[in-house]
């Protein structure tokens, strides 16, 4: 007799049942929808949903349903045309406003399973559409640029307590300064071993003059990088919500990356230069009492520099800098009230302020010049080898002459065009990036791709389904049914598994679906061989369904264990899309092992368990 | 429908003269054709972009390479992908370029040149920094793979069966590979994965034989090694060919349904299913006899010996 006990049979049936309904939230669709958050000088509040509500039904848009909640709103949709008209619409009215508005999905899952905290899974960019970036911040220029703040310090330190230096200069990893003579180098090592425990000093004999080298130490140096790295991730955060992308995932990965997911997004040029963008703006005055054409000929003036404006007039500016984007608070795309050209509309902190008036107090009726930088890195070939360089493109975008002490706000003008406005805007309102960053990946998948990926996918593994479910019943009969209906609550359970874990489908991980499909027999093979063999034998039906069990477990139990360390180590070593088949694949064995073992041993057990001398069909 | 249940007896121990000469020959046609010829690495090795059109119509390819090619990108790669109307643009990584722009600057100088409505599917670009780390990454995974699954055997097994496995794996590695090589077959991320499982798959194989053969070294104690890895290997052939045929019904599936981009993984798994079967049944068993190993080597410790008395009614 073979029969399993009530707990056993009690479990599996729970396990079941659990499995089907958290699998049952991938069988309902997705609504288009508007999605509307909130940045941080908004709220989301009810005023919001009836002021939507009207624009709506003035514009004759009819729409599914209206739900505010996680800090968002969500307007659904029946079809995607009249979500496109919505978001075009509301866009418009919450222009001015701090609003991001952004097309979206919403899983129609009903709300007794959503009770119930199920839901469908995600799907991945190559299956819904979007854009994948990976972000790599350039860390030596963090250290260098903390090496010239550290350079401004120590200029100022020296100058009071009268050291005298001949030169500060930051080379690559170090910064040297030089003296006259050794005794002004020993004092100054002693002041800044004494004040500036960040960095390590030593003298550099291999210099012809009295030289000290100064280094970062370690944990400065990390520390430095690991505030850069977060310090872009926060301005790429601010960058994409200004984009209106309605679930982005921006993350850190290993020391120096940053993973950028936008669902959805279409236009990736605009993408790429809004994130990628390194520019940034300065203030100077111009340097009108020398000569431009002799500057240009080559001799420059030492307190001035050499720009262009971009209609290509050379201009000589003031070296030192009155003001740049860092001080700007919030910025916004305009009209310039005499001119009716774009402008942006800058409002500057407290600070900047302060300088600004004092400044432009002191030179009213002078010129001074907005430059506008930005930072390109391209890869050269320098001695056979590839290097990137980071190359920065300054160029003046406008020259107006001072009429007015300038104070808080004040309009840029002199650009080309109102989406450049409207880009510089963003750029100057979202904040600079606290290091240059470059795109080292980039993956996009267009949304129809995305819909054929998905079909493509469903239509293999429903067809290898099905040829492996026809095999199975021809071959082993009874058996082999049983080892289909397992088989069939193993991809549920599979897909209940990654529904509960919120995980990611991706082409590959449908791949690996479809491969656990195919191994998932596997042990069913194995064990019904068995009962084949003692069958064969001569022992008794009840027996040989027994032995069959009991002998092919460890057997199957080393077979799997071996598939799961290659599918950890693929998870361990891969990126996104081969992790998702790695994961897919580790699930696959274990609910296989639990259907095909646990599962099909209930279903023989109440086929033949109560018969005395069942004639097995195998 | 009991063909393969039916006792079968074929001597592989036997014939394992032939097996090891034809898998000989084909490590060496495989090593040869990975060296001479080397590996079309995909952009996820080398770096590079990729891109994917969708023309409304027939797309001319000849025009799209004039057009490229006027517009300064040589090196350009034109072909059709999966249909008439699609079109793959590869590009390796070009000096004295932004890189990351590059897919938006060519679908720009296509739309451009062109009346048709052209449509971007999927664009992929991968810096030469990346490219390179993933190949070094992809190499560790293999070799901390294998070693992972060294490990495991040697404990549940015994250190020849270890070697043994971990060499039929290297052989299914290299053939599968090789394969890749000699057909000049895109190389990219996909196809390591694929490789990877039929690293598992082919153990799965092999582990399930060996089983076997450990269990029928205790029970036909008079034989001889050729004898019971013969028995054992025959023993489990239905297994090992029904499970195969089951994954290679759904990877062909996989294969033709599955769509372009999934082509080269399912190729991959194809061929490593089949020659990781082969490998299980010929090359796994001879080499643990190769290796030497006795019946003695597998006498269950001292403690577990009262269960084997209770079992089987011998003494040890």
């Amino acid at each position: 007799m073979n029969r399993y006990p009530l707990w056993k049979n009690l479990l599996l049936l729970v396990v079941i049942a659990t499995a089907v309904i958290y699998a049952m939230p991938n069988l309902y669709g997705d609504d288009p929808a508007v999605q509307i958050s909130a940045g941080r000088q908004a709220s989301l509040d009810n005023a919001l949903v009836s002021n939507v509500e009207t624009q709506l039904k003035e514009a004759d848009l009819p729409y599914k349903g209206l739900t505010l909640e996680d800090n968002r709103l969500l307007i659904r949709f029946a079809d995607a045309d009249s979500q496109l008209k919505a978001r075009e619409m509301i866009a418009g009215s919450l222009a001015e406003q701090d609003y991001i508005v952004a097309l979206n999905l919403a899983p129609t899952t009903p709300e007794w399973l959503t009770g119930l905290k199920a839901e469908p899974m995600n799907l991945g960019l190559d299956l819904r559409g979007g854009v994948h970036f990976l972000m790599e911040v350039d860390m030596q220029a963090v250290q260098h640029q903390a090496l010239t703040g550290i350079a401004d310090d120590l200029r100022l330190l020296l100058r009071e307590s009268v050291i005298r230096y001949t030169r500060v200069e930051v080379e690559g990893d170090t910064l040297f300064l030089g003296f006259r003579d050794a005794t002004e180098r020993d004092k100054a090592e002693q002041e800044i071993s004494r004040d500036y425990p960040d960095v390590v000093v030593s003298t550099d004999e291999s210099a012809d003059r009295p030289t000290l080298a100064l280094n970062m130490t370690e944990t400065f140096l990390r520390e430095t990088q690991t505030l850069a790295l977060q310090q872009n991730i926060t301005t790429l955060r601010n960058r994409i919500n200004e984009l209106g992308v309605a679930e982005p995932t921006v993350q850190q990965q290993g020391q120096n990356r940053i993973v950028v997911q936008l669902p959805g997004v279409q236009d990736t040029a605009q993408a790429k230069k809004i994130l990628g963008a390194t520019a940034t703006l300065e203030f100077r005055l111009v340097d009108f009492e020398s000569d431009v054409q002799s500057a240009v000929n080559g001799r420059v003036p030492a307190n001035s520099e050499l720009f262009n404006h971009r209609d290509g007039t050379p201009y000589l500016l003031n070296k030192r800098v009155m003001l740049t984007g860092e001080n700007i608070i919030n910025a916004a795309s305009t009209l310039d009230a005499q001119t009716n050209s774009p402008a942006v509309s800058v409002t500057i902190d407290g600070k900047g302020a302060r300088i600004f008036s004092n400044v432009t107090g002191d030179n009213i009726g002078n010129p001074m010049a907005v430059v506008f930088i930005e930072s390109k890195s391209e890869t050269e070939v320098v001695a056979g080898e590839e290097v990137r360089v980071r190359k920065q493109f300054p160029e003046i975008i406008s020259v107006a002459t001072i009429r007015d002490q300038l104070g808080k706000k004040f309009q840029i003008t002199g650009l080309d065009s109102t989406t450049e406005a409207r880009d510089l805007a963003l750029l100057l309102r979202a904040g600079a990036l606290a290091a240059p960053i470059e795109i080292v990946e980039e993956r996009t998948v267009g949304p129809s791709m995305g819909q054929e990926n998905i079909d493509k996918g469903f239509k293999s593994v429903v067809i290898g389904l099905v040829l492996v479910l026809v095999f199975m019943a021809v071959w082993y009969r009874v058996f082999g049914l049983v080892a289909n209906l397992a088989l069939a609550v193993n991809l549920v359970l599979l897909v209940a598994l990654l529904s509960m874990l919120q995980a990611t489908l991706t082409m590959p991980g449908i791949a690996g679906i479809v491969l656990t499909v195919g191994m998932a027999v596997d042990a069913n093979v194995l064990i019904f061989e068995r009962i084949r063999e003692e069958l064969h034998i001569g022992n008794s039906p009840q027996a040989s369904i027994r032995a069959g069990y009991d002998k092919a477990l460890s057997t199957i139990a080393d077979a799997n264990v071996t598939t799961l360390i290659a599918a950890v180590v693929l998870f361990g070593f891969g990126t996104g899309t081969i992790k998702g088949f790695a994961v897919t694949l580790s699930l696959g064995i274990l609910t296989s092992m639990f259907t095909a073992i646990m599962g099909t041993r209930a279903l023989v057990n109440l086929i033949y368990g109560r018969q005395h001398r069942p004639a097995l069909s195998i | 429908m009991h063909v393969l249940s039916k006792e079968t007896n074929i001597n592989f121990i036997g014939i394992r003269k032939y097996a090891l000469i034809l898998s000989a020959l084909l490590l060496l046609v495989s090593v040869y054709a990975i060296v001479t010829k080397g590996l079309n690495f995909g952009i996820d090795f080398t770096g590079g972009t990729m891109i994917e059109i969708a023309y409304p119509e027939q797309a001319d390819l000849n025009q799209i390479r004039t057009t490229l090619s006027e517009a300064g990108y040589d090196d350009a790669v034109v072909q059709n992908f999966g249909s008439l109307q699609d079109v793959l643009i590869r590009l390796p990584v070009i000096a004295d370029q932004n890189m990351a722009d590059l897919s938006n600057e060519v679908v720009a100088v296509l739309s451009a040149n062109d009346n048709q409505q052209i449509q971007v599917n999927r664009v992929e670009f991968v810096g030469p920094q990346v490219g390179e780390e993933l190949t070094e990454d992809g190499g560790l995974a293999m070799i901390y793979a294998l070693f992972g699954i060294l490990i495991y055997v040697a404990f549940r097994f015994e250190y020849r069966f270890a070697i043994s496995s971990v060499f039929a794996l290297v052989h299914d590695v290299v053939l599968t590979v090789g394969f890749f090589a000699l057909f000049e077959l895109q190389f990219d991320l996909t196809i390591l994965a694929a490789i990877l499982a039929v690293i598992g798959y082919s153990l799965n194989d092999t582990i399930v034989v060996f089983d076997r053969i450990r269990e029928n070294f205790l029970k036909l104690r008079n034989a001889e090694p050729p004898e019971v890895i013969n028995v054992s290997v025959n023993g489990t052939l239905g297994r090992t060919i029904m499970t195969s045929m089951t994954t290679l019904l759904v990877v062909i599936s996989l294969f033709i349904f599955g769509g372009e981009v999934i082509h080269g993984f399912a190729m991959a798994l194809l061929v490593g299913i089949v020659i990781g079967t082969y490998s299980s049944i010929y090359i796994a068993g001879s080499s643990i006899l190769l290796l030497g190993v006795s019946k003695y080597d597998l006498l269950p410790p001292e403690k577990e010996n009262d269960d084997a008395v209770g079992s089987d009614g011998s003494q040890v």
